[in-house]
């Protein structure tokens, strides 16, 4: 194992940086629930607790070059990679599968629900990169529930044979949806596994922001430099839900809760910036009020946005539509009113 | 027909530069059915490799190899195999365009060795065309003649959308003509005999089975169309009705398994166009409802040349009433 990737340690200016995007994060995850209580979303994936592992990761990659594969559950990279978060929301509003926004032009790819599924994108993205003689490298999440999935374990043997540049990005949370890591990652870690693809395999407390910049940075830098894929396990908890329809007290108590779910990674950076004399409470409070009208002027688009345009549904089955679908697509035209 | 499809890829990996072949021994061995014989000697090993040996993960991969900028050409060994892929290819390939609102499209065309006739175990013969014909984002086509396989792979390779490519592989060694400078067209079905009294509707490997019942039917005077349906996604309507617009009279002829197969959607499309010009309800000539069976029973269950006369005369002699 390569042990000179060590990277820097972060700049007070990057430190400060990570505060105002994990702090943006968590706004906007508590806004978007209350958005779904207050019916202008149907439903919401939420992160509380997961903002250092997401933007962590996202921050240490290189937007030209890597790119990133997320689940459905990643608004916290999305944020970090600089999506427009109207766009990124609109899939929660059901707007469009994969989202509103631009993937190649993000460097991050559309959402989607299967679980495990994009995993194996990434390498074969990866993969792309080494043929092209490229230097990116490409970023995938999954949980700990993911990491059952067939498709996980054939990424990482793939990746592991052809040297894929690619990181596997475990945020552990403790749950998938009602049942705990125990009963869902036989071993006890995902992190254990790497050895088997021979795979280097780190393992980060991923309530600690920086820790995990670090973490990926190193990472990357081994991706990077052809030694092959990565695992990172960042120990994260899922504080809330799985969702807005979850309801996480038929499967654990506030008490476990309390007592599971560690140092709250927002807290932990504020805690850190302040001792290091790297911020002080004005900062603090700035990074708060901005991190709201973040919050409500995403709120305000995602309440502008109206309903897709019906032809849609036909325009982007196909880059080269057939016959018959645009003989559908007349039909509909004229069968319905929402010309 | 096997010669015809290593060339179509050989061409193909030259004059394409983001073209990539992949799958299980398809390398170093050139395919168990060495379709990609010799492509690895003359392309290198990044353009033609091997993968492990996990399905889903061939296409998976090359959902990620297209998202590159690439255009895979992965290869599942047998049919029965695909089935591991399924998800990557439903949930997946066939929807990447779509999600992503145009901005990545999936050129893979992935080689299926498809169909019956090799008196092979479980899983090695499968008719998966209603499955993938299903799936809205994917198209599907399978080649019924050496020419038709060279000309048809080429095309799908350059087609800018998931092609399921499903070879015939009882047809692998068949001889025949390949007109390398007169493609025709590579779109639709295609009258390969013309007969005035009944049309065949086949595709892949029953093609020619049809034409041998048309030499046999036209012994007792009757005259045979048989139609390569070629495109199974999606369906040449037009060519179908123009040809049984001619005859009046339409059997189906597939591998398959009769319900939901692709033969009630040919005979819906004939009769949703046909209607008035019918002279019988289309018929049905097809694999039964039951597992592709094992090599003793292959031809009981694939339809014969009989079954298919049967067929024939079944709609010829039907009368109203």
């Amino acid at each position: 194992m390569d042990n000179n990737l060590q990277p820097a340690a972060l700049s007070a200016e990057e430190l400060r940086e990570l505060y105002r995007l994990v702090t943006a994060v968590r706004q906007l995850d508590l806004a978007a629930i209350a958005w779904q209580r207050q019916g202008i979303i149907p439903g919401y994936a939420p992160e509380l607790g997961q903002e250092a592992a997401q933007v962590g990761s996202a921050f240490a990659m290189d937007p030209e070059h890597d790119f990133v594969f997320p689940t459905y559950r990643e608004m916290g990279v999305a944020l970090t990679m600089g999506v427009d978060m109207t766009a990124y929301m609109s899939t929660h509003k059901a707007s469009w599968h994969g989202g509103l926004y631009n993937p190649v032009q993000t460097r991050l790819a559309p959402i989607q629900a299967v679980v495990g599924g994009s995993v194996l994108h990434a390498v074969g993205w990866a993969h792309g990169q080494t043929l092209a003689g490229n230097p990116g490298v490409a970023l995938t999440y999954f949980g700990d529930g993911a990491s059952s999935q067939g498709d996980v374990h054939e990424a990482m043997n793939f990746a592991g044979v052809l040297k894929a540049p690619v990181i596997f990005f475990v945020q552990n949370n403790g749950w998938a949806i009602s049942l705990p890591t125990e009963a869902q990652v036989a071993g006890g870690t995902v992190a254990a596994r790497a050895a088997g693809y021979g795979m280097k395999a780190i393992t980060v407390d991923g309530n600690d922001a920086a820790a995990v910049v670090l973490a990926t940075r190193e990472a990357a830098a081994h991706a990077r430099a052809g030694h092959g894929p990565v695992l990172i396990e960042a120990m994260t908890y899922r504080r809330g839900p799985h969702s807005t329809s979850d309801d996480p007290g038929r499967y654990r108590s506030l008490a476990e809760e309390r007592r599971d779910e560690g140092a709250d990674p927002v807290q932990l950076l504020a805690d850190r910036l302040l001792a290091d004399g790297i911020a002080d409470d004005a900062f603090l409070d700035t990074a708060l009020q901005d991190a709201k009208t973040n919050a409500d002027a995403v709120r305000e688009g995602v309440m502008a946005l109206g309903p897709r345009p019906g032809r849609e549904m036909f325009d982007f089955v196909f880059a080269e539509p057939t016959e018959a679908l645009k003989a559908q697509a007349r039909a509909w035209r004229e069968e319905s009113e929402h010309v | 027909m096997q010669a015809a499809l290593n060339r179509a890829l050989a061409e193909t990996l030259a004059e394409d530069p983001r073209a990539v072949v992949l799958g299980e021994d398809v390398g170093r061995l050139g395919g168990v059915f060495r379709i990609t014989d010799g492509l690895q000697q003359r392309f290198g090993a990044d353009r033609v490799f091997d993968t492990p040996l996990a399905e889903s993960g061939i296409l998976g991969m090359s959902v990620g190899l297209a998202m590159a900028g690439f255009h895979p050409i992965p290869e599942v060994q047998f049919d029965g195999f695909a089935y591991p892929a399924v998800n990557q290819i439903v949930t997946q390939l066939a929807r990447m365009n779509y999600r992503s609102r145009g901005t990545m499209p999936m050129p893979v065309t992935l080689r299926v060795p498809s169909f019956g006739g090799i008196r092979a175990p479980e899983h090695h013969g499968e008719s998966l065309e209603a499955l993938f014909a299903h799936v809205p984002g994917l198209k599907v086509v399978s080649p019924s003649s050496p020419h038709e396989a060279y000309h048809l792979l080429k095309h799908a390779a350059a087609v800018p959308d998931p092609v399921i490519f499903m070879e015939p592989k009882s047809r692998y060694w068949q001889k025949g003509d390949v007109f390398l400078d007169d493609a025709g067209p590579m779109e639709g079905a295609k009258v390969v005999r013309p007969g005035k009294h009944v049309t065949l509707v086949a595709w892949g490997a029953m093609v020619a089975r049809c034409l041998s019942v048309a030499e046999l039917a036209a012994e007792d005077g009757i005259e045979v169309e048989v139609l390569d349906l070629r495109w199974l996604k999606p369906i040449d309507a037009e060519g179908l009705a123009a040809s049984v617009a001619r005859t009046r009279r339409a059997v189906v002829v597939h591998e398959a398994p009769l319900t939901s197969g692709l033969g009630a959607e040919v005979a819906a499309l004939i009769t949703e166009r046909c209607f008035d010009t019918l002279r019988a309800p289309v018929g049905r000539v097809t694999g039964f409802d039951v597992p592709y069976p094992s090599g003793d029973l292959e031809d009981e269950y694939i339809p014969n040349i009989d079954r298919i006369l049967f067929g024939i005369q079944r709609v010829l002699e039907y009368r109203r009433g």
